[in-house]
């Protein structure tokens, strides 16, 4: 492995380890709000029991969430020198908000985690409500950040030199809308989908059932809409990227060939040589739909785009088929809960649904990562679209392998280390939170 | 705005040194506290620190993104030559925040903690170390953008008596801001003796490692005496720090807890400013003469706008809050405590 292929991972790993936890940073306060706000409303001890269950889940996941966030900022500098010499003050706009989202963010948090019984209980529960709010602000600020890297706006870029720099237009870049709305949804859909999960695991295997049936219910719901939207999001997206990095959207469908009624291939494996797919199911006229609103469109293919500035195709190709796969799943599970709310409420009691959820416990997550890997892969060999190659942004520094084995360790055993603890908590909440009565836990 | 930017800089820092350090503070307290005690040390701490400690940390994030929105050559030529100690610096980051929150929200109390408390402790240790290295680093004129080797490009970039010192000398001040934080954190009265004690221990440690970073100055032919005394400025808050030094003790027999911690913050405040105030606006030296520069090396105005408004709108969210929160959380407390 060459130092340039190691920044390129450890900077992927780093990412894809901090979005599991920015996603339910972002997400799980609104679970534990509306449970919260249940509990409030009608006094059912249960509500109180499944917020504070919650919430400390939530503040594990938030500090490490806190931590691998600093050092994204770090190895923004450590590894892409070049690339943060000149886009910094470009698209620092939303990271310069983001301080302060991040701010209210972790005060409300502390307002949140150690309020129990000492405030006002509205204003408590208003703090909690910040915590989910300022993190969704935050989500947006930063996806807006990497929007600017897929369609650069808000300079002149003059003879390798960077001018008449505008920061607020390079936020409101054309990508920031398609990616953050896409972005929020999958925070939700990832993390309901997560945690009704495991509380529907919970419930097959017959534990705690009112505890767990009452997780599972508000995580499910907030889970179901997400992925009912997320489609039509992903539309919005697919369109987005056709307009402003038709390379990256040539590569996500390896549509070799520039053709009007183009066919949108589903699966494959896409043969990089002979320029073509292998074993795919192609719908004509699809893609050229998706893409542009109109069957006969003509969809740009790779042969129109100089090698040199060619994404990974099979790469990016998988990953597409991945997210969109996932999303699918995700859709049909949701119209099946809702069928089951509205029409067929015996469904609830069957074991096959909640098994269906259980199977579906990591889809969100697996998508978002892919999702990621799409934009990211897909917008190679650039760092900056059509402006600044990654190659020519990494640090000078020998040595990164070692780095990013270093780094790989520290993940793994985080992500060892947060299972178990996670695991711990579910199994400690019979004792802890299903009796029926119980005392106000004492904040020590 | 550029001014507004530079301020907000330079208190970001501050903040980060008082506040970040007095957290990293309790876990090296922690770690030099007898077995029998750490128990109950760790408990006050909590107490302490467990509601401010993510909004504590803030001020670091803010201070980088100051640097690599407006300064950005500023930012990349750390991230390029220290980047072996920040890295050090950023996994000690991340040891001992997940570690500080694993402790106290394992749902299972175990042989776990054991080890949770000790990557804590360390950490908190390791962590102001480098940081102390890499501000160090950054005035020693070792950073040598011209190096064709790994060893003077990447190593002895800050690998030095002077940075080693002024990592040392960082440690001690974050002990001594702990210490004096926690006497007004218990209401017992042999704890608030022993945190006493402590304050005195780590003072005394810290005026020793000051001593060292002159000395190791001097070793490194690094002109220190002329920064701090060649200017009026530097005289007077020196002299100030130090007569504030008598009152610390003295009342540090006497315990008044309030006025210990404004003194302890004013000494911190004074030596930051000493160190600063000479090299402004140049706050990194390199090899050979050069230097980075915040008026010549800032960014451009419509950049520098944004970011001053950006910082000038969070503040006024962000301050209020914050206060309000440690307020509330010392109100509670005393409340509790009558
Ligand atoms: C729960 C997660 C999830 C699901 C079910 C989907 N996506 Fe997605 N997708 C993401 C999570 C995601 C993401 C991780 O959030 C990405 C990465 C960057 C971004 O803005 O969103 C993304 C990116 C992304 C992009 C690239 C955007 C860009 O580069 O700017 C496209 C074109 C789509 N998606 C399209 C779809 C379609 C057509 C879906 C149909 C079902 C779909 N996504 C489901
Ligand atoms: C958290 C969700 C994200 C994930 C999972 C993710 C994933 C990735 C991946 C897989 C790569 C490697 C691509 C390759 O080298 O082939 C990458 C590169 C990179 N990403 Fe992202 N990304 C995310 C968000 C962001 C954001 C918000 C930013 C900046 C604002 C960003 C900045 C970068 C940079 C600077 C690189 C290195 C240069 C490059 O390879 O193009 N990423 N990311
Ligand atoms: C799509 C990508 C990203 C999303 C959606 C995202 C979102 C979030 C959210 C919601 C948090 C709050 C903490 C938590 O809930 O655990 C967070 C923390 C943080 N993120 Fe990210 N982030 C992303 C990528 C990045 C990148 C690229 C950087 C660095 C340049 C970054 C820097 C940080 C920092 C410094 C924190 C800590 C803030 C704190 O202490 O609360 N994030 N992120």
């Amino acid at each position: 492995m060459n130092d340039f292929i190691a920044a390129r991972s450890q900077m992927a790993l780093s990412l894809g380890f901090h979005i599991v936890f920015s996603c339910i940073g972002m997400v799980m306060p609104f679970f534990m709000a509306v449970s919260h706000f249940i509990w409030l409303r009608t006094g059912n001890v249960m509500y109180k029991n499944v917020t504070r269950a919650w919430s400390k889940g939530v503040a594990i996941f938030f500090a490490t969430g806190a931590v691998s966030g600093t050092v994204l900022s770090f190895e923004l500098g450590l590894l892409w020198p070049e690339f943060m010499k000149h886009a910094g003050p470009i698209f620092g706009m939303p990271f310069s908000l983001e301080g302060t989202a991040f701010f209210i963010e972790a005060i409300a948090l502390g307002f949140y985690l150690y309020g129990w019984d000492r405030f006002n209980k509205w204003f408590h529960w208003g703090t909690g409500v910040l915590v989910g709010v300022s993190g969704l602000v935050s989500g947006i600020l930063v996806v807006a950040a990497n929007a600017w890297m897929n369609s650069p706006a808000g300079f002149d870029y003059i003879n390798g030199q960077y001018l008449n720099i505008h920061p607020i237009q390079a936020m409101f870049n054309d990508a920031w809308f398609s990616q953050a709305l896409h972005m929020c949804i999958a925070a939700f859909a990832a993390t309901g989908f997560a945690v009704a999960g495991v509380h529907a695991l919970m419930i097959l295997r017959g534990s705690h059932v009112q505890f767990h049936g009452k997780a599972f219910r508000i995580a499910a719901v907030f889970a179901c809409v997400a992925a009912l939207l997320q489609p039509l999001s992903g539309d919005i997206s697919a369109k987005d990227v056709g307009r402003r990095q038709p390379a990256k959207l040539a590569a996500m469908e390896a549509h070799f060939k520039t053709e009007k009624r183009a066919p949108l291939i589903i699966g494959g494996i896409p043969d990089e040589k002979n320029k073509t797919v292998h074993f795919a199911i192609e719908i004509p006229g699809m893609l050229s739909f998706m893409a542009h609103d109109d069957f006969n469109a003509e969809v740009t293919g790779l042969d129109q785009i100089k090698p040199e500035d060619h994404p990974p195709v099979a790469v990016t190709h998988y990953a597409f088929q991945v997210m969109v796969g996932l999303g699918m799943l995700m859709l049909a599970i949701s119209l099946l809960y809702f069928i089951a709310v509205w029409k067929k409420k015996q469904w609830l009691q069957k074991q096959w649904l909640l098994k269906l959820f259980v199977l579906a416990t990591p889809a969100g997550f697996l998508a978002v990562e892919a999702g990621w890997t799409v934009t990211e892969v897909g917008r190679q060999p650039w760092i900056i679209n059509g402006i600044m190659r990654t190659a020519d942004a990494v640090t000078p520094m020998p040595g990164i392998v070692y780095s990013f084995y270093l780094f790989t360790a520290v993940y793994l055993s985080l992500a060892v280390i947060v299972t178990f603890m996670l695991y711990r908590q579910i199994r400690m909440v019979g004792k802890l939170y299903d009796l029926p009565a119980m005392p106000v836990p004492s904040s020590h | 705005m550029l001014y507004v930017v530079i301020i907000f800089l330079w208190t970001s820092i501050l903040l980060y040194l008082l506040l970040g350090g007095a957290d990293f503070g309790a876990g090296i307290i922690e770690l030099f506290t007898s077995r029998d005690n750490q128990d109950r040390t760790r408990r006050t701490m909590y107490r302490a620190i467990g509601p401010i400690w993510e909004a504590n940390h803030m001020w670091l994030i803010i201070a980088i993104v100051i640097l690599f929105v407006g300064f950005p050559e500023i930012y990349t030529t750390m991230s390029i030559y220290l980047h072996i100690p920040l890295v050090i610096m950023l996994l000690g980051i991340v040891a001992r925040g997940t570690a500080f929150s694993f402790r106290n929200y394992d749902a299972v109390v175990d042989d776990m903690q054991v080890i949770y408390n000790r990557i804590f402790m360390y950490a908190s240790c390791v962590t102001p170390f480098f940081l102390g290295i890499i501000a160090g680093s950054a005035v020693a004129g070792r950073i040598d953008t011209h190096a064709t080797n790994f060893l003077d490009a990447y190593v002895f970039s800050w690998l030095h008596w002077f940075s080693v010192a002024i990592g040392f000398f960082t440690v001690a001040i974050c002990g001594f801001l702990a210490s004096v934080y926690l006497i007004g954190e218990t209401d017992n009265e042999t704890d608030r003796q022993r945190f006493i004690s402590k304050a005195r221990t780590t003072n005394i440690l810290a005026v020793i490692a000051g001593a060292l970073v002159f000395v190791a100055a001097q070793v490194e032919h690094i002109p220190l005496m002329d920064w701090i005394f060649g200017n009026p400025v530097g005289i007077t808050a020196i002299v100030l720090a130090s007569l504030s030094l008598v009152l610390l003790w003295y009342l540090l027999f006497h315990g008044k807890t309030k006025i210990l911690r404004v003194l302890a913050g004013f000494q911190v405040t004074m030596i930051l400013l000493t160190t600063t105030y000479r090299h402004y606006p140049k706050i990194v030296l390199l090899k050979g003469g050069g230097y980075l520069s915040l008026l010549e090396h800032a960014g451009n105005e419509h950049t520098m706008a944004a970011l001053g408004w950006a910082l000038l709108l969070g503040s006024v969210f962000i301050l209020p809050a914050v206060f309000y929160l440690i307020y509330s959380f010392q109100k509670k407390k005393a409340s509790v405590a009558h």
